[in-house]
């Protein structure tokens, strides 16, 4: 049907691949925002701005649950027996090797800070249980020791420690001081 | 008049899943090789205006959703929540009461479109009557939509839509107290009106697959109103139509740019960023532009019942145009008084849809009582009346021949008279 | 051709009657407050932070004894877009506010110091506490207050205000209002406990005039007038309303530009594809 040069598709095609590109550029700029609409909002990132948590109140061997972020954190006041178990531990054994130093802040080792969400399915594990003065989580059987590691069980890793500085010697701020620290 | 397939996919798999499910074969007979009037004017662009809009709605609409917590206590504030915190959340919002309007504004072309050129003449009568169909879903989804917010027109607009079910005899009560789910206006009505707003647009989508099928039976109408006679008279309808739907669809999303980024609370009222009252009426209730023409003929009769008869009547009595007009000749082209009336109706409706927005006192009163007989006296005495006494204009002897009479109402460069085989390249 | 020409005239004659006696079947005969102008109007409207910061001032001393503004956060104070303070000042004025929170493990209620990501705190418990302390009448909440309130433009400026983009009717009526209060007319009899102000619509208001010259003191040199008390806080308030304005207008002149320039290719491919349309009766052999 056509007899036309060769000179003619190319400008022809142009205009025809330019405004393909265009389009394609305008339905990028349409899908970003609905994409980016079910990213957490602004008043649920607020929300999960970090909390202070006051440790006085705290008895040695007590082990509280608070919520940051909707998640469960566990604040545990180790006894010096349960410090000593978590020191003593040969590393390298484990099924997730990592130092008890690595989980407590310096000076601060009667304190210990985890996620209590179960590295295996996300159940939460109950404290003063299981083999090894730790946890004990009901959903599979997994056991994690005086210092939030894991020992058996199907889960993985250790309990994962939160950001989380001492304000003072009496107060830590959940939420501050970097990236939740997974293994 | 849609073509028999002629789509041979190249691909193996493509021809294992066509001998299964021939969509591909669907889609080209349907909207690539579907043979399309070459006079179509950009007025016939709005079908497809029309669907991009639908798909606009469900889209935010379904993500507005993820969002959005349907209880009197919360929803006004969800709303604040989705255009404060939410990721884009305003621009979701804005374009989503925003696009009603569009949707609106595509919708009434589209309509006047059809009555000018006759567009819902045999064989289209169904055609048209699915149209009506997915007018009223669309009214009824506007409604249901607007009461989402809780603000106080969304409360009170509710109120005075559901009352009119109390005007019927007899069973009136009883079905405005089963609408409300209460005795009033209330939570279980939200809820209810939420879940039928989610609805209804699918139920639109399905109406809209019926009214493009039964388009394609007929094919489409065209300017000039005489229907295609060989191949000369149409074109493929991919690519001409497709790019010039695509053009257009873009032009029109300028408008709608415009209302969202600029002006996005002009077609609404202040009065919907008052949380709902149910003790304090405001001083002027109005309904949505859209629906202002109907709301004036409501108020301009005085008895209730027969004014929500009335009411209902203006839009159902479209669906009968196919036998009240009477005129041999479709299109409004070719029959010039026709067209004068065509635009005085225009008119009635813009300025009954003012009279609307006017609180029914006085003047506005009488000039709306003037516009609603009118508006009746137009489809019942003035079209059959026209089609029996009107002279109309010579039809041409078809489209191809009306496209060489009219070079502007092709696409291409024609120049009136036809051009030899060694003249013109294409 | 006369006979319809004669009755589109008809139609039209009988229409502008009806628009040339609007006036006089106006129910309200409220004025229309004066323009004012704002840096936020218009495409490339910015909000001017210091307007801002002096109309929160204006807001927390004196508005917020009896008017709400629970949609908005301490935090919203410091996000892009509004009056920037710091964080730090937000959260210095979250922690000046009290704010109820609870139940402790022990099932009570208790009070704590505001944090950023609490709401503002309202000044009354609930809607009936606000009108029992306010002569029966409900101040208000001011979270989109600007967006509520409005008033009737007319015929033509309504088709005007389209392309002119007039979104400031809310702080135009604001401003009028505050400036409006004035002494009834001879012959007006206003209900009890009611003040007269010449720009709310039936003109007897419950507020009495809330505020006067050197009420707030200005820390930036901006005279402490009515006027810019009145300015700064319906500024304030339709940052407020509309805290993503200036992101909607940016984003705007940059859609518009993407859009104008797709459609003119859009166009130019249309029309190429058209002029390969046969359009010879041999061509269609």
């Amino acid at each position: 049907m056509t007899t036309i040069s060769s000179a003619e598709p190319t400008r022809r095609d142009f205009l025809y691949i330019a405004t393909g590109a265009v389009g394609a550029v305008g339905l990028a700029a349409v899908a970003w925002p609905l994409i980016n609409q079910m990213n957490p909002d602004a008043s649920t990132i607020a929300a999960g701005a970090p909390i202070d948590v006051d440790l006085s109140p705290i008895a040695d061997g007590q082990v509280i649950k608070v919520f940051w972020r909707s998640m469960p954190i566990f604040v545990s006041h180790r006894t010096a027996k349960e410090i000593k178990e978590a020191q003593d531990v040969d590393v390298k054994s484990l099924p997730d090797p990592q130092p008890d130093s690595a989980r407590v802040k310096p000076g601060h080792d009667q304190w210990l800070v985890v996620i209590g969400i179960c590295t295996h399915l996300g159940c939460i594990p109950l404290a003063h249980q299981g083999d090894y003065d730790g946890w004990f989580c009901p959903c599979h059987g997994s056991q994690y020791d005086s210092s939030g590691r894991v020992r058996r069980g199907p889960a993985p890793l250790n309990l994962a420690v939160p950001p989380y500085t001492f304000v003072s010697d009496t107060k830590i701020r959940i939420g501050d001081g970097g990236q939740i620290s997974r293994t | 008049m849609s073509g028999h397939s002629t789509y041979q996919p190249q691909n193996r798999f493509l021809q294992w899943f066509e001998s299964r499910l021939p969509i591909g074969g669907l889609i080209h007979s349907s909207f690539i090789a579907y043979p399309t009037p070459r006079n179509l004017n950009y007025w016939w662009t709005f079908g497809a205006i029309l669907s991009f809009m639908l798909g606009v709605q469900i889209v935010t609409g379904v993500i507005l959703v993820m969002h959005y917590t349907p209880h009197v206590d919360m929803a006004f504030n969800s709303v604040e929540h989705i255009m404060r915190d939410v990721n884009y959340g305003w621009l979701l919002r804005y374009l989503h009461s925003n696009g009603a309007s569009m949707f609106f504004v595509a919708v009434y072309i589209h309509m006047f479109r059809g009555l000018y050129y006759g567009s819902y003449k045999a064989p289209r009568e169904v055609l048209w009557i699915l149209g009506v169909i997915i007018y009223l879903l669309m009214m009824a989804t506007g409604f249901l939509g607007y009461t989402l917010p809780w603000g106080q027109m969304s409360f009170w607009g509710a109120t005075v839509i559901t009352n009119f079910f109390s005007a019927i005899p007899l069973v009136g009560e009883s079905i405005t107290t089963w609408l409300w789910g209460g005795y009033a206006v209330g939570n279980p009505t939200l809820n209810r009106f939420f879940s039928l707003h989610y609805l209804l647009p699918f139920v639109i989508a399905g109406v809209v697959v019926l009214h493009v099928w039964a388009l394609h039976v007929a094919g489409q109408n065209n300017p000039t109103g005489v229907e295609p006679k060989s191949d000369r008279d149409t074109v493929p309808f991919t690519p001409y139509a497709t790019m010039k739907d695509a053009f257009m669809v873009v032009a029109f999303s300028i408008v709608f740019a415009w209302f969202v980024f600029y002006v996005p609370n002009y077609l609404g009222h202040a009065d919907n960023y008052i949380q709902a009252n149910p003790g304090v009426t405001p001083a002027h209730i109005v309904p949505e532009w859209y629906y202002l023409p109907f709301y004036a003929i409501l108020r301009s009769i005085p008895n209730k019942l027969a004014g929500v008869i009335a009411m209902f009547g203006s839009i159902a009595i479209l669906a009968f145009v196919p036998w009240l007009d009477t005129s041999k000749v479709r299109s409004a082209n070719y029959r010039p008084l026709y067209r004068q009336f065509f635009w005085v109706f225009v008119i009635v409706c813009i300025l009954l849809g003012w009279l609307g927005s006017k609180p029914a006192e006085g003047g506005y009163v009488i000039g709306a009582r003037i516009l609603t007989a009118y508006y009746f006296i137009h489809f019942l005495v003035i079209l059959p009346l026209l089609g029996l006494l009107e002279k109309t204009k010579p039809l041409p002897q078809s489209i191809y021949d009306s496209v060489l009479k009219h070079p502007t109402s092709a696409g291409g460069k024609l120049e009136g008279e036809p051009v030899t085989a060694s003249g013109r390249k294409s | 051709m006369t006979k319809q020409r004669s009755l589109a005239a008809l139609v039209f004659a009988g229409a502008f009657a009806i628009v040339a006696s609007a006036p006089a079947m106006a129910m309200e005969e409220t004025p229309h407050p004066p323009r004012q102008s704002w840096s936020f109007a218009g495409p490339f409207g910015t909000f001017d932070r210091a307007q801002l910061q002096r109309g929160f001032k204006v807001y927390h001393e004196v508005c917020a004894a009896c008017h709400s503004m629970h949609l908005l956060s301490f935090r919203n104070l410091s996000e892009p877009g509004g009056p920037a303070f710091t964080k730090a000042q937000v959260a210095a004025l979250a922690a000046q506010a009290k704010v109820q929170d609870g139940p402790n493990d022990a099932g009570e209620m208790f009070e704590r110091a505001g944090r950023p990501a609490d709401r503002f705190p309202s000044p009354f418990p609930n809607d009936n506490a606000a009108r029992a302390a306010n002569g029966g009448a409900l101040p208000p909440d001011f979270s989109v207050l600007a967006k509520a309130r409005s008033y009737e433009r007319g015929f033509p400026l309504f088709i005007f205000d389209i392309f002119t983009q007039y979104q400031e009717q809310g702080v135009d009526y604001i401003v009028a209002l505050l400036h409006g209060y004035e002494d009834a007319p001879q012959g007006v009899k206003l209900p009890e406990g009611a003040n007269y102000n010449k720009y709310f619509p039936g003109h007897a208001i419950g507020m009495p005039k809330p505020i006067e010259d050197g009420r707030v003191e200005y820390t930036d040199g901006t005279p402490a007038t009515l006027d810019n008390y009145a300015k700064d806080v319906a500024a304030f308030m339709m940052w407020a309303a509309e805290p993503h304005l200036e992101a909607r207008k940016r984003i705007g002149f940059q859609t518009m530009i993407f859009l104008l320039v797709f459609a003119g290719l859009l166009y130019f491919a249309k029309k190429k594809v058209w002029s390969t349309a046969p359009h010879t009766p041999e061509q269609h052999a």
